[in-house]
């Protein structure tokens, strides 16, 4: 690799060329502050955080985005840098609303952090008029506080380049500068898919996800109700990180442990109907393959992901799977199947799901998701949410024994787990399609050829003498690619597994945050996936159609996969939307 | 064949004070008069002295007409036209001589200093006839570079003319020629900033609207310098009359093949599309000014990299502003050594300045580099009104700063400009007299870069804000000392900080003013004084019994009936409902009222 | 535009109209009476044959300009020529055709039509 030579603080070393200031201070041990920048998503250089000196320059340098060059010398530390980067905050904090005590992102908020490593003493500093603005509860998922924005722009970029959404923006300008949707309307009225990847990059409490926690416990504390959580498989790969765990660390029994302690009735697992769903929707694969039905068949787990098709790709719909999705297939289960054997009122059961997800606090309210007449799932939280729950009734998380789901719905499969990571539900539902197709047992359950972080992955499988050529895509603007191959006739895949957030749901919306320096330096979603991979590699059963309790369940209640039964519970449709209908 | 022409300006300046219906009403009497085939009326583009306006200039004899109205041009197609007696009563006094007869405009104190190189057409040309462009040796530097230079030739030129930047830094253009030639690419772009943002100025309009022959010109050499063949020209959508104009321009460029493919059958190709921006004052910054076109909001990027080596669409572009292009075809045609022989040592040629202000000749001059100050305000602008005195200029708009009386004799160029705490700017130069408060002055500049700060850096879009709040503060009386070592604390740190030149400017009235009187701001929080008796809320106004007659005038005129008093006894104002309008001393006959 | 001999051909032809813009002290002046007198008596078919000969010949540095009564009203039209550094040669009783007699000979080739000056016809 070619290097130059660069000075910083005096000490000599060799950084790869192009690097910017800020690589080329970590290759020296030095992690420079920042605050709007993103590795390759947001590099605009607008916070002024991470400013340095170079020599010869003729003011300081955004080190996020200031290449290096030979002979360089760079100062990450004189009393004007860090003068600068503390009036810079002492800014920021005079059009802050500053109540982080009441803040939900208080403790690991990325200001906040900022304010104490560069010692701002005086919040007031430079006190004078502060914008007010209206919280934007207009959307089912989340709440947007510009009182609270310091204008990085982050979610912007992630919105815009990440997700190919781009419903959000820098409206006015100058001091009155707002982050918002077009025309001031609300979240709710654009085209925003809930995929909360803002939420997940915003270093402050300015995003954030509707808070459930009180309805959870209100309903906990409901002698009346009988309460039962189911938990997504990505949830046990983080939630570690909110109680000081290195990300990737599985925490399964723990939380199962925690979540028997915080009161509720059972403890089930969404990977028993992520088992259900490779039920359904290998079925229906198979026999759209066998009949002629519109390929590719398109993965329809992403609640994120069918709002964007729905918006974006209304004429495609017909390629999406009609199952609903694990969270939803497990509150029908629940309500009629579970609900019909334990002798339970469907209406008295308070069916709570743990979600990496913001947007599948939107999908529990889309309308044919009420197989019992109620509603399949009540109250969707996400991972942070669950994660205070756990803070607030006191529970040491660290210290809990680990515990076991409860049967029959908390039995599931390694097929199951890899769901939450991009490429799982491919490989999941590839497993139990070969050995259907082939009639014969995988010598491998195996299929690395769609395991990865990489945004878009394609494999041609050659099953029962046909070529099975399949895709796999997270991150919307990957969809996106896609998607359009699709609607102008260029593609030739039979199936193709997409989920709304990049990485897959191990990178959620709903998702522990880590900040920016975090982001930057590590790959969390491989981390996370690796997490479920490694609980995948070491299960007994890690195929779908091996489940005991799914055979049980279709012997007992439902026949067989695409039954008419199957079809009422777990299947549902998808309506039209329009870009932007303002 | 025409025995006259008639040259009415077209300018903004003339148009807004009448030259349409000036216009209208020529046609008319000319018509009437049977003239039609004799005298031909022409639109040209601006004169310079826009307080005149509306212009109308009589060839052949060159008479100079000024502040025309609609009801003298009768008299003006009657008397001179037809019987070739001059109007005397519109001729501009100027150029009256004292044997009673008429000079030409040229030998004026206002003209007669000035240099015209990039503002040598304008008033002279119809613009919206490529012909007359032609006439005055228009398009003859593209011909000739196409067939007789190379492209590193013409750079190597404009490098040794000498010629910087005239939208502000004072960059090499050379060198930004040959930056932009040397990176490789399938596709270059050449830009031209019409985006003119600063208050006061308006040279750029003045070309545009005048000679948009000229920029469409520069470009396509420029083009040929680079190696670009796709021009774009971003002007401001409040210059309809400069859209209209460069709109006109490159369709009859266009028809004489002088913009398209094949230029003089060389095998050169170049066009230009013109894009109009909203009117964002950070626009003009140039990679706030590429991103607008590209379509997206206008905001500065953080460079490098550098238009030169990724500028619009990701493509090495080049990017000048209005009067810089303006120069080059007279560049090549004169030699860089004529070009270079105007001016001072490192500041080359002329410039182009909008007087405004304090000053008698308010409008567009163009003077040699190295020109003092004390010429342009003197002797060009015609000094300063009602005898007051000089007290400061403020230059570069509200990137510049004050340059106080102490420098007047400063030979006006980039580098002394910079050296004393100001900046050359596009060449706003706004005289202000001993009735201007500084704190106030700053105070505007301030209240224009917060309103047109992008918001997207933290420093411009809080820290300006709080700079105007701060000055708010003092204006109001409010202030206190540490507030003016705080103020020039935060205005050091704006500076270092900014991502872009508007906000790493945008202190520089604040600095400079209390550089060079900072006896006001200490007035302001000690004395709680204003010392120019602008800001309202350090004044009162009160009325010396003594001198007060008792008319009841004033208390009759007050708004706020804040005066009372009985005829014919001293009357007096109650401080809590004055307004500090003013109206009373101006109707006190007596000289009673007065403000402290 | 094929070529610069093109673009030449334009700026000749139109250069000789805008000469009528030029300010430049060294330049012969023609002035053409054109008070009521001189329009009664013809003057203006005088002028305009002047200044369209001037421009249609593309003579540079001379203008052709009016003036009100110079005083001799039973001479007009009159048309006077001053030339820099030179003095005021006046012509009376000009029609069109003398005019461009003058304008041949005295203007072009530097020789007075001695005939038409007012020195002949009144003295």
């Amino acid at each position: 690799m070619e290097t130059v030579n660069v000075k910083i603080n005096g000490i000599s070393i060799d950084v790869p060329k192009g690097s910017t200031i800020l690589e080329a201070a970590r290759l020296a041990h030095i992690e420079i502050p920042t605050l709007c920048y993103l590795k390759e998503i947001n590099e605009i250089g607008a916070c002024r955080i991470c400013v340095v000196e170079v020599k010869g320059a003729r003011s300081l340098v955004a080190s996020c985005v200031y290449p290096v060059s030979d002979g360089m010398e760079i100062y990450t530390n004189t009393p004007k840098v860090l003068a600068s980067r503390r009036k810079t905050l002492e800014l920021i904090l005079s059009n802050h609303d500053r109540k982080c005590l009441s803040c939900v992102r208080s403790g690991n908020c990325e200001l906040q952090k900022l304010c104490r490593d560069l010692k701002v003493e005086d919040e007031s500093t430079y006190d004078g008029l502060r914008t007010k603005y209206e919280l934007d509860t207009s959307s089912a998922h989340m709440v947007r506080d510009n009182n609270k924005c310091i204008l990085c722009r982050r979610c912007v970029a992630v919105c815009e380049k990440t997700q190919g959404v781009g419903v959000i923006g820098a409206n006015e300008r100058g001091f009155d500068t707002n982050i918002a949707c077009a025309f001031d309307m609300g979240l709710g009225e654009t085209s925003c898919v809930s995929c909360g990847q803002c939420i997940a990059v915003c270093p402050t409490g300015a995003l954030y996800e509707k808070d459930n926690t009180d309805q959870v416990f209100a309903a906990l504390n409901d002698p009346e109700k009988y309460v039962i959580v189911q938990t997504a498989p990505a949830v046990r790969a983080a939630l570690g990180e909110e109680f000081g765990l290195p990300i990737g660390t599985n925490v399964q029994g723990k939380m199962v442990a925690a979540l028997r302690r915080l009161g509720f009735d059972k403890v089930f697992d969404t990977d028993f109907a992520a088992d259900l769903t490779i039920m359904e929707e290998a079925n229906e694969f198979i026999d759209r393959v066998k009949n002629g039905g519109v390929l590719p068949l398109i993965t329809s787990c992403s609640p994120g992901w069918i709002k964007y098709c729905e918006h974006y790709y209304p004429d495609l719909l017909d390629h999406l799977s009609s199952c609903k999705s694990p969270q939803q297939m497990f509150g029908a289960i629940t309500k009629t199947y579970y609900a019909q054997k334990m002798g339970l009122d469907p209406k008295n059961i308070v069916m709570v799901s743990v979600m990496p997800c913001t947007a599948k606090k939107f999908e529990i309210g889309r309308d044919h998701q009420n197989a019992a007449g109620v509603p399949d799932v009540d109250i969707a939280i996400t991972t942070r949410e669950l994660a205070r729950m756990i803070d607030r009734v006191g529970l040491n998380f660290l210290s809990l024994p680990d515990e076991e789901f409860d049967d029959p719905l908390g039995r599931s499969t390694g097929a199951a787990v890899i769901f939450g990571t991009t490429g799982g539900v491919m490989e999941a539902a590839l497993r139990t399609a070969v050995e259907t197709l082939t009639k014969e047992e995988l010598p491998s359950p195996d299929f690395v050829e769609v395991r990865g972080t990489q945004g878009i992955k394609k494999a041609t499988y050659h099953v029962a003498g046909m070529d099975i050529n399949v895709a796999v895509a997270s991150g919307l603007s990957n969809a996106k690619i896609l998607m359009d191959e699709i609607r102008s006739g260029k593609a030739n895949y039979h199936f193709i597994e997409i989920m709304g957030c990049p990485g897959g749901c191990v990178n959620g919306g709903g998702q522990p945050q880590q900040p920016g320096y975090v982001r930057n330096t590590v790959d969390i979603k491989a981390l996370r996936a690796k997490a479920l991979y490694d609980i995948d590699s070491s299960m007994t059963i890690r195929k779908s159609h091996e489940n005991p309790a799914i055979k049980q369940l279709y012997d007992e209640f439902l026949g067989k996969p695409g039954s008419h039964k199957a079809h009422d519970i777990l299947h549902t449709s998808y309506v039209k939307r329009t870009v932007n209908n303002y | 064949m025409y025995r006259s022409h008639v040259l009415v300006c077209g300018g903004t300046g003339c148009t807004s004070s009448g030259t349409p219906k000036i216009l209208e009403c020529l046609n008319e009497e000319i018509n009437k008069a049977g003239l039609k085939n004799e005298v031909a009326v022409v639109q040209t583009g601006c004169h310079g002295l826009c307080a005149l306006g509306p212009i109308v200039i009589v060839y052949p004899e060159a008479t100079f007409y000024s502040m025309v109205k609609p009801e003298d041009v009768p008299e003006i197609v009657n008397e001179h036209l037809l019987k070739g007696r001059i109007v005397q009563r519109l001729v501009y006094d100027e150029t009256k001589t004292e044997e009673g007869t008429v000079t030409s405009i040229n030998e004026t104190a206002f003209y007669k200093k000035q240099h015209r190189v990039a503002l040598r057409n304008c008033g002279v040309i119809n613009p919206e006839n490529i012909d007359e462009y032609i006439a005055t040796g228009g398009y003859e530097a593209l011909g000739r570079v196409l067939t007789e230079y190379t492209p590193d030739q013409v750079i190597q030129m404009i490098t040794d003319s000498g010629l910087r930047g005239r939208g502000g830094g004072g960059f090499p253009t050379g060198l930004k020629w040959k930056l932009a030639r040397a990176n490789e690419a399938d596709q270059k772009y050449v830009c031209c900033n019409a985006d003119e943002g600063d208050p006061g100025a308006f040279m750029d309009r003045s070309i545009l609207e005048g000679d948009p022959h000229v920029v469409l010109e520069a470009m396509a050499i420029a083009g040929y310098a680079i190696g670009a063949n796709q021009g774009y020209i971003y002007v401001r959508a409040e210059y309809p009359i400069a859209v209209k104009r460069l709109s006109i321009a490159i369709e009859q460029a266009r028809e004489y093949g002088l913009l398209g493919k094949n230029i003089f059958g060389t095998g050169f190709d170049f066009d230009i599309e013109l894009r109009l921006g909203a009117g964002a004052f950070v626009c003009g910054e140039e990679t706030a000014l590429m991103t607008s076109i590209e379509g997206n909001r206008g905001e500065p990027r953080p460079r490098p990299p550098f238009p030169a080596q990724k500028g619009l669409f990701g493509k090495p572009t080049l990017l000048n502003n209005v009067e810089t292009y303006a120069n080059i075809p007279q560049i090549i045609l004169n030699g860089p050594e004529w070009f270079a022989s105007m001016g001072t040592e490192k500041s080359k040629g002329t410039k182009v300045f909008a007087l405004g202000g304090k000053i008698n000749n308010t409008g567009l001059v163009e003077i040699p580099m190295g020109t003092t100050l004390r010429e342009v305000v003197e002797e060009i602008g015609g000094g300063i009104p009602n005898g007051k005195k000089f007290k400061a200029a403020q230059t570069g708009g509200p990137s510049g700063g004050c340059i106080p009386a102490e420098h007047f004799d400063i030979p006006i160029d980039y580098d002394n400009l910079i050296s004393i705490g100001s900046m050359m700017g596009s060449g706003g130069l706004i005289v202000m007299d001993e009735d201007n408060c500084m704190v106030d002055i700053a105070k505007f500049f301030l209240e224009f870069t917060v309103d047109e700060s992008c918001g997207k850096c933290t420093p411009c879009r809080i820290g300006t804000k709080r700079l105007h709040e701060m000055l708010d503060k003092i204006t109001q009386g409010q202030g206190t000392l540490e507030d003016i070592d705080k103020l020039e604390e935060l205005c050091y740190y704006i500076k270092e900080n900014s991502l872009c030149g508007l906000g790493q400017s945008a202190p520089n009235p604040v600095l400079s003013t209390i550089k060079y009187f900072r006896d006001e701001y200490v007035s302001h929080v000690v004395d709680k004084k204003c010392p120019a008796g602008v800001c309202k809320a350090l004044l009162s106004y009160v009325i010396d019994p003594e001198l007060c007659k008792g008319c009841t005038l004033c208390a009759r005129i007050c708004p706020n009936n804040a005066i009372s008093g009985k005829v014919k006894e001293a009357h007096s104002i109650d401080q809590s409902k004055c307004v500090k309008c003013g109206a009373c001393i101006e109707k006190c006959r007596f000289g009673a009222i007065s403000k402290r | 535009m094929k070529s610069l001999e093109e673009l030449r051909a334009i700026r000749a032809n139109m250069q000789a109209q805008m000469g009528l813009r030029k300010e430049d002290g060294n330049q012969t002046r023609i002035v053409v009476g054109m008070a009521t007198c001189g329009i009664a008596s013809g003057a203006r078919p005088v002028l305009v044959a002047l200044s369209d000969a001037v421009q249609e010949k593309g003579l540079k540095n001379v203008t052709v300009t009016q003036t009100g009564c110079i005083g001799l009203c039973k001479y007009e039209p009159i048309v006077e020529v001053i030339e820099p550094g030179k003095e005021k040669v006046t012509y009376v009783k000009m029609t069109p055709e003398k005019a461009l007699e003058v304008l041949e000979k005295h203007i072009i080739r530097g020789q007075i039509v001695k005939e038409y000056t007012i020195s002949e016809m009144i003295g």
